[in-house]
């Protein structure tokens, strides 16, 4: 086992252990918190598959954008400290978990009769071009999905605007 | 090999830090002493020969205070929020070249952590997205009305600053082709310095206001606004941990200078650097010193902008016209090459 296995099973462990405390505290901001510690953990990830670009991206959009938007959020609502003292769990969580499992080892199972699931990681060719090329590639290769992804989101920004405008003037 | 190179990232981590905890300690008395002068005083000259022993003075002064935890506050995430307010302060400049490849001890040195790293543009914006945290925790965290709003007035700033201090670095990779800030340097030197700018007309003064908000000073100082909010998000802090906060402003003063005059003022470029490599670190320190001096004449000289104006300025007025920069930037490069 190498360093970089050793690095990603730490990853890992902390995504898990991370987004596991995302759901079970009973203080929201406590939770964004941990939130944010699994966003970090796909984010070391991203580097050890050599994916630099990725990671960065992770931590501006995911860290920097969306969590703080949560805690921006959380921080506006009453009763942050959760002391209403309930069970956390829905009364038919063992479906969820069965189904869980279920999905878990088909994803396994299908992954591991993939020819590529024992290759060694490959050596990238142009290691200094990485993201010149992911940019050209964007504009001719995977052209379409590019922009309808850019459509939708426009679609999102416009909704966003009509539902907060203020229709009394 | 391995254990050289490995040594050589240490030592020059340690030199960044020291740097970066020395210069802090040093912008102080420089921010005192030109307000001072400024305003017609003296500032502080009674702690060693002109007052160079005041910023050990102070530092002796606040780790004697005493700390206080307010009744109730989330003890947690008090204690942690200065420690995550300094570090994204302290490792944002490790992508800013300070000079290039030199020789010593036989070996190849880059002068820089990681000058020529292939996301160098990017990792900066990340680490400022980053720096919003400690605030908005530290506010949150103390239990405080005013520290509250402190920390939500901070994180809306800041998140709205952000868009137009992203755009405003747009244009300069556009022109180096490169998000590493090496190719920035060097292709600055290889375009000249004129040109840059006419390729870019709005950028160094959009990065200079929106860096300015980014770091909470004046005239953007809203978060701690004395006369509506006591003392903003820091109201509660007391000794070191106080110290942390306002280690955190100065240390991201000496950080957006270095990264304004990488991006826009030549960086380590200066005359003869080409053959004397050593005289790039120094060119950077005097670019630096001059940025800050902006920086202490700007909270002198204009009084604290509203907070709606503020927000409005942000959103109708910096980012259109960062947006306009990076399309009249566009367009001289498909025409010009």
């Amino acid at each position: 086992m190498g360093a970089m296995q050793i690095l990603f099973l730490l990853a890992a462990a902390a995504v898990l252990g991370a987004a596991i405390l995302v759901v079970t505290s009973r203080n929201l901001v406590h939770a964004a918190l941990w939130l944010i510690v699994a966003l970090f953990g796909v984010a070391v990830v991203y580097v050890l598959l050599n994916a630099g670009f990725f990671a960065i991206v992770q931590v501006v959009i995911y860290i920097g954008a969306i969590a703080i938007l949560f805690i921006f959020a959380v921080m506006l609502t009453r009763q942050i400290g959760g002391k209403d003292g309930g069970s956390q769990n829905h009364s038919t969580w063992w479906v969820a978990a069965l189904l869980s499992l279920l999905l878990m080892v088909g994803i396994v199972w299908i992954l591991s009769t993939w020819q590529g699931f024992a290759t060694e990681l490959p050596a990238l060719a142009n290691e200094k071009e990485l993201i010149s090329e992911l940019g050209k590639s964007l504009v001719s290769t995977y052209l379409l999905p590019f922009e309808l992804a850019s459509v939708l989101l426009v679609a999102a920004l416009i909704g966003a605007i009509y539902v907060s405008w203020e229709k009394s003037r | 090999m391995q254990l050289g190179l490995f040594l050589q990232w240490i030592i020059k981590s340690g030199i960044l830090l020291a740097i970066m905890t020395g210069g802090f300690a040093y912008v102080t008395l420089y921010e005192r002493k030109v307000l001072a002068r400024i305003q017609v005083r003296i500032g502080p000259n009674r702690a060693g020969p002109l007052g160079i022993l005041q910023p050990i003075a102070d530092g002796i002064k606040l780790i004697f205070k005493e700390e206080l935890i307010p009744a109730r506050a989330d003890k947690f995430i008090f204690i942690l929020a200065p420690i995550i307010t300094v570090f994204p302060a302290l490792v944002i400049t490790a992508v800013v070249p300070w000079g290039e490849t030199m020789t010593l001890f036989g070996q190849q040195v880059p002068l820089g952590i990681a000058p020529d790293l292939n996301v160098g543009a990017l990792y900066v914006m990340a680490i400022a997205s980053i720096s919003v945290y400690g605030i908005t925790l530290a506010g949150w965290s103390s239990n405080n009305k005013y520290a509250t709003l402190g920390g939500l007035r901070a994180s809306a700033q800041m998140i709205s600053y952000e868009l137009a201090l992203g755009l405003s670095f747009v244009p300069s990779i556009m022109l180096a082709k490169s998000m590493s800030l090496m190719d920035h340097v060097q292709m600055q030197a290889q375009m000249g310095m004129l040109k840059w700018w006419l390729y870019q007309p709005l950028g160094p003064a959009i990065f200079l206001i929106a860096s300015i908000a980014e770091v909470n000073r004046a005239p953007f100082d809203m978060p701690e606004a004395e006369q509506e909010l006591t003392a903003g998000y820091h109201t509660e802090y007391s000794g070191m941990k106080f110290a942390l906060f306002f280690m955190a402003e100065y240390i991201k003063m000496i950080a957006v200078s270095m990264i304004a005059a990488t991006l826009f003022f030549g960086g380590y470029l200066g005359p003869f650097v080409d053959r004397l490599p050593w005289l790039g670190p120094i060119y950077l320190f005097g670019k630096v010193i001059i940025l800050l001096f902006g920086m202490i004449w700007l909270r002198a000289t204009l009084p604290r902008i509203r907070y709606d104006r503020l927000m409005s300025f942000g959103w109708k007025i910096l980012l259109p016209a960062s947006l306009l920069n990076v399309f009249i930037t566009a367009v001289l490069v498909v025409i010009f090459g």
